[in-house]
């Protein structure tokens, strides 16, 4: 029997409406009064609300999210860490994993998404991984949308200003405006590091009376409650007054706590690190605690802070960045400490491990909170929220459908100067993508490559979702996003090897919303199984809401592949005039969910059947391709459809190139040229290749659809005849002339 | 040849800037800490891009009190090489081992982009096996890269022909299309008037191998190489 912790001076009345003001249920305020065999002290509350809240405690998606294959013959390191990883072949390791920065990103665009970026880079490092590489997701509301052109400036400025700084290159992403995100944009970060497997970190405390140091920047007042009160909650007209609880990022610290923690763990003195990410100390040391089975024990008095007069509730929520908790080999504290000074950085002992499994905070001598390690690590409440799908979708055509479909060469320069299609050079500009000299390929091919230092092997890595093809059939729309991020690093030549993803959708207390994340779910496990590809870390945001709207379904998918020779990577790009070009798709295609529909409206389509055999057959070829050099580019069919990936394929940065292409078609085949709704690959390839490419992707068909050419037009048929230098005038200046409008 | 990358914190392309010299280059290349006080035995020091003390309060004006720094300036008196790259050409300007200042780009934001650059004197370590108006392609990537100077200052460094790269067009024409950031008179690397200091914001670290999209910043590399020779 442990004695009740103090409360102190200030500390309000701890009731069931001071509980529902920490986004606490009555419930689960019962629930912790019944773990505490008493009423939770100010503190403890605080502690509650955060590591319980659901982007803590995954409350609603945990269940389901079991379903997800983690495991694979090239997985490493055991679930529960803070992100997962795969070998990929002489001795290194991978190390990713994309996490969801969306409402803070709202609320203030900059400093949202530079911490976003921060806190992705940390969850890498601590597991003791070199970031190498990055890529973001970025939806956008409408471009005509009065807030979107300050909400883009503010994301992508907050990215480039905090990955440039810290030195990880932005390798590639994914840029969407659609009026579903009006209200509440989405920043999904991802972080890409290397390690020698025998290097790699965890999470997990050992050895009670080893000391916990606390490293890095001082604590501040910043992002109290940023993960309970603004993360788990739908916004409304009063979330622009929630700006105090984004964090502040400092770029600059986070360098040094890259290049610190790593020289840190090499001295073999580190028995387990993890950040302090979303809920600060309080997830990092119960975290640490509870994976190891132990206790720990905190002086709140020896924590480093910003300010004078932090309470000790403050300090445990604060989401202050740059900040790492280490448990360390007792005996050896000095050894890191030196190593942290070098770097001009706090290390300081602020507790130790002990092993009575209470997670117990002091301050000024006494215990101001006490509670099992578990009931705040592991034991928030799972919830099996009802679902139900929503009524079948009406078929009622959309927008404009009653104007008369427009010729295929004046739709074709209307969708390659729409933001969704046209290039987004102005904002991948803005990052560093070369820095730490890996970057092979980098941003505005299908994939980006990297090489892997020491070694002839390589990555590919790309981020996709399909928010409109999710809106209309969320399984179908995951499996649909996963096929899509395959056949990205499949066009590089790369073999999809591994998944993470974040799961955006709205509230979950709605029960269609909640049929949505586990149809979502349920399409990326049985992706995922078809390619072999697990999925080996994620992150999931819910309640994307605003004033009861949600987004559409935006599940994200990274993909990484891996290259056994990095030499025979292949671009999107035509390259030599005379090539075959060549069609290879697993089915029919459609105008369901297409950038044409969304410009020219039709009526509402089911999306197709996806058979899963076939997409891993056209995987599976690309990769064989690519490794016998057999081709010399591959682009995927993606946004605009089959006209606009010729296109694209022909704006070589090298040297542009021309295609003539024969489909057969007649001015009123939209589908044909503009539908998305089927896996395609465009390919090019030595004439006598032709024949043995056939027989690699048999079953599929290998459609011959023509040659690429020196003479600078675009020639589909007798529909279009279009100058390939004024296409990619269009497609590059599309969203700076917008930009630039008034 | 004997090489000395400083390591200041919050430089990034040390690591790249090394491996170009060792692995690419086959030189004998080692890491300095700012901290030190002797450069090594270095022949040629390089200062390398990055955001050196995160660029807080103004590119370069933090790390040109890095105790390293005195050495470096003693080295330089002494005839030694240097060369700053980025962050390190800004260094430079700040402890006036160069003349000039870099403002921020003219578009207010960064620039991650492939650019033509003009070899406009040959005559100098850095540039010796380069051909008169060679044209390098070179990767930049900055938010502060607009080079300015006073104009008596400007006049006698032509003069000289202290401009050692400008930012040209594919036919080797200084256009604004081809300034990516608003430097005067499409400065993109400068002398000092010895020509033995050298700063320019373009990376021929990350332009030396094909692989990763070109090998014309061997040419600078090779040029020091010959000249120590």
């Amino acid at each position: 029997m442990t004695v009740a912790p103090v409360e102190l001076p200030g500390d309000p009345v701890i009731d069931t409406a001071q509980a529902l003001a920490h986004g606490i249920t009555a419930e689960e305020f019962a629930t912790i009064q019944r773990i505490l065999g008493r009423v939770p002290t100010f503190t403890e509350l605080g502690v509650f609300s955060v590591m319980w809240s659901e982007h803590c405690s995954y409350k609603s998606s945990r269940k389901h999210l079991r379903m997800l294959p983690g495991k694979g013959r090239n997985v490493v390191g055991g679930p529960g860490e803070n992100a997962g990883a795969i070998d990929v072949g002489d001795g290194w390791v991978a190390v990713f994993k994309i996490e969801s920065h969306n409402h803070p990103s709202y609320v203030e665009p900059y400093q949202g998404a530079a911490t976003g970026v921060g806190g992705i880079l940390r969850d890498i490092f601590t597991m003791g991984a070199r970031p190498v590489a990055s890529m973001d997701s970025l939806k956008f509301g409408s471009f005509d949308h009065p807030r979107t052109r300050f909400l883009l400036g503010g994301v992508v400025g907050g990215i480039g200003g905090y990955g440039n700084c810290v030195g990880v290159p932005t390798v590639a992403g994914e840029v969407m405006f659609d009026a579903g995100y009006n209200g509440n944009i989405l920043v999904n970060a991802f972080s890409l590091g290397l390690a020698r497997r025998e290097d790699l970190q965890s999470a997990r405390a050992q050895g009670a009376g080893n000391p916990v140091l606390y490293v890095g920047s001082a604590t501040g007042r910043d992002g109290i409650h940023g993960a309970s009160l603004l993360a788990s909650a739908e916004f409304d007209a009063e979330s622009e007054s929630k700006r105090p609880t984004v964090q502040v990022g400092d770029p600059f610290t986070e360098k040094l706590l890259i290049e610190a923690c790593l020289e840190a763990i090499k001295t073999g003195a580190i028995v387990a690190i993890q950040d302090m990410g979303a809920a600060g100390l309080s997830s990092s040391s119960s975290e640490m605690a509870g994976r190891g089975g132990l206790g720990i024990e905190l002086d709140l008095g020896l924590v480093p802070l910003r300010e004078a007069n932090l309470t000790p509730y403050e300090i445990l929520l604060s989401e202050s960045q740059e900040r790492m908790l280490i448990v360390a080999v007792r005996g050896r504290e000095s050894e890191l400490a030196a190593v942290f000074e070098k770097w001009d950085l706090h290390a300081v002992v602020i507790g130790r491990i002990t092993d009575d499994g209470r997670w117990r905070a002091l301050w000024k001598g006494e215990v101001v909170a006490d509670v099992p390690v578990g009931s705040i690590s592991d034991d928030a409440p799972v919830y099996d929220r009802p679902r139900q799908a929503p009524p079948p979708a009406s078929t009622t055509a959309n927008r404009a459908s009653s104007a008369p479909a427009p010729p295929p060469d004046v739709a074709l320069r209307a969708l390659i100067s729409s933001p969704n299609v046209a290039s987004k050079r102005i904002v991948f500009r803005q990052y560093d993508s070369i820095v730490q000299g890996s970057t092979v390929v980098g941003p505005g091919s299908d994939a980006a490559v990297l090489r892997i230092k020491d070694s002839a092997r390589g990555l590919a890595l790309k981020v996709d979702s399909n928010p409109r093809a999710c809106a209309l059939d969320p399984y179908l729309g995951a499996i649909a996003t996963v096929c899509e991020a395959a056949r990205n690093v499949a066009c590089a030549g790369a073999r999809p090897a591994g998944i993470t993803n974040c799961l955006n959708y709205g509230n979950p207390e709605r029960p269609e919303i909640m049929w949505q994340l586990v149809r979502g779910i349920e399409g990326l496990r049985d992706a995922a199984i078809a390619f072999d590809a697990p999925v080996i870390s994620g992150n999931v945001s819910l309640y994307n809401e605003t004033e009861g709207r949600a987004i559409p379904p935006t599940p994200t998918i990274a993909m990484v592949g891996t290259l056994d020779n990095v030499a025979r990577h292949l671009k999107q790009y035509f390259k030599m005039p005379g090539d075959a070009v060549l069609m290879v798709r697993t089915a029919a295609p459609s105008l369901a969910a297409s950038e044409y529909t969304d410009l020219f409206g039709m009526p509402r389509q089911q999306l197709s059947p996806i058979d899963l055999v076939r997409e891993r057959k056209l995987i599976d070829g690309l990769v064989e391709c690519a490794d016998r050099r057999l081709i010399r580019s591959a682009h995927d069919v993606s946004e605009g459809g089959l006209a606009v990936a010729l296109a694209e394929s022909c704006f070589n940065p090298g040297g542009l190139l021309g295609v003539e292409a024969n489909l057969g078609t007649g001015s009123h085949d939209v589908e044909v040229l503009f539908g998305e709704g089927s896996s395609t690959v465009i390919i090019s390839a030595p004439l006598e290749n032709v024949p043995v490419l056939s027989k690699i992707f048999a079953p599929l068909e290998t459609v011959a659809i023509g040659r690429v050419t020196a003479a600078l037009r675009l020639k589909i048929d007798t529909v279009i005849d279009e100058d390939v230098a004024a296409l990619q005038h269009l497609y590059e200046t599309a969203i700076p002339g917008r930009l630039n409008q008034s | 040849m004997k090489w000395g990358v400083v390591r200041f914190p919050g430089s990034l392309d040390d690591g790249d800037a090394l491996h170009a010299l060792r692995n690419v280059l086959g030189q004998d290349a080692a890491m300095l800490w700012h901290k030190d006080e002797t450069l090594a035995g270095a022949e040629c020091v390089v200062l390398p891009g990055g955001f050196s003390y995160g660029d807080y309060l103004r590119c370069g004006a933090i790390a040109r009190f890095s105790p390293i720094m005195k050495s470096v300036a003693h080295f330089a008196a002494d005839g030694g090489l240097v060369i700053g790259i980025c962050n390190g050409f800004q260094i430079l300007c700040e402890a006036h081992l160069l003349p000039g200042a870099l403002m921020r780009n003219r578009s207010l934001s960064f620039i991650c982009d492939v650019v033509n650059v003009r070899v406009d004197n040959t005559r100098t370590p850095f540039t010796r096996t380069a051909h008169e108006g060679e044209i390098l392609r070179l990767p930049i990537k900055h938010g502060e890269g607009c080079y300015v100077a006073p104009a008596d200052d400007l006049a006698q460094m032509e003069e000289r022909g202290q401009v050692l790269l400008r930012y040209v067009d594919e036919a080797g024409v200084e256009t604004d299309a081809a300034n990516p950031n608003g430097s005067m008179r499409s400065i993109a690397g400068v002398a000092n008037d010895r020509f033995n200091v050298f700063g320019l914001m373009p990376h021929p670290e990350h332009a030396v191998e094909k692989m990763l999209g070109g090998d014309h910043g061997r040419r600078i590399f090779e040029s020091i190489i010959e000249a120590a020779r």
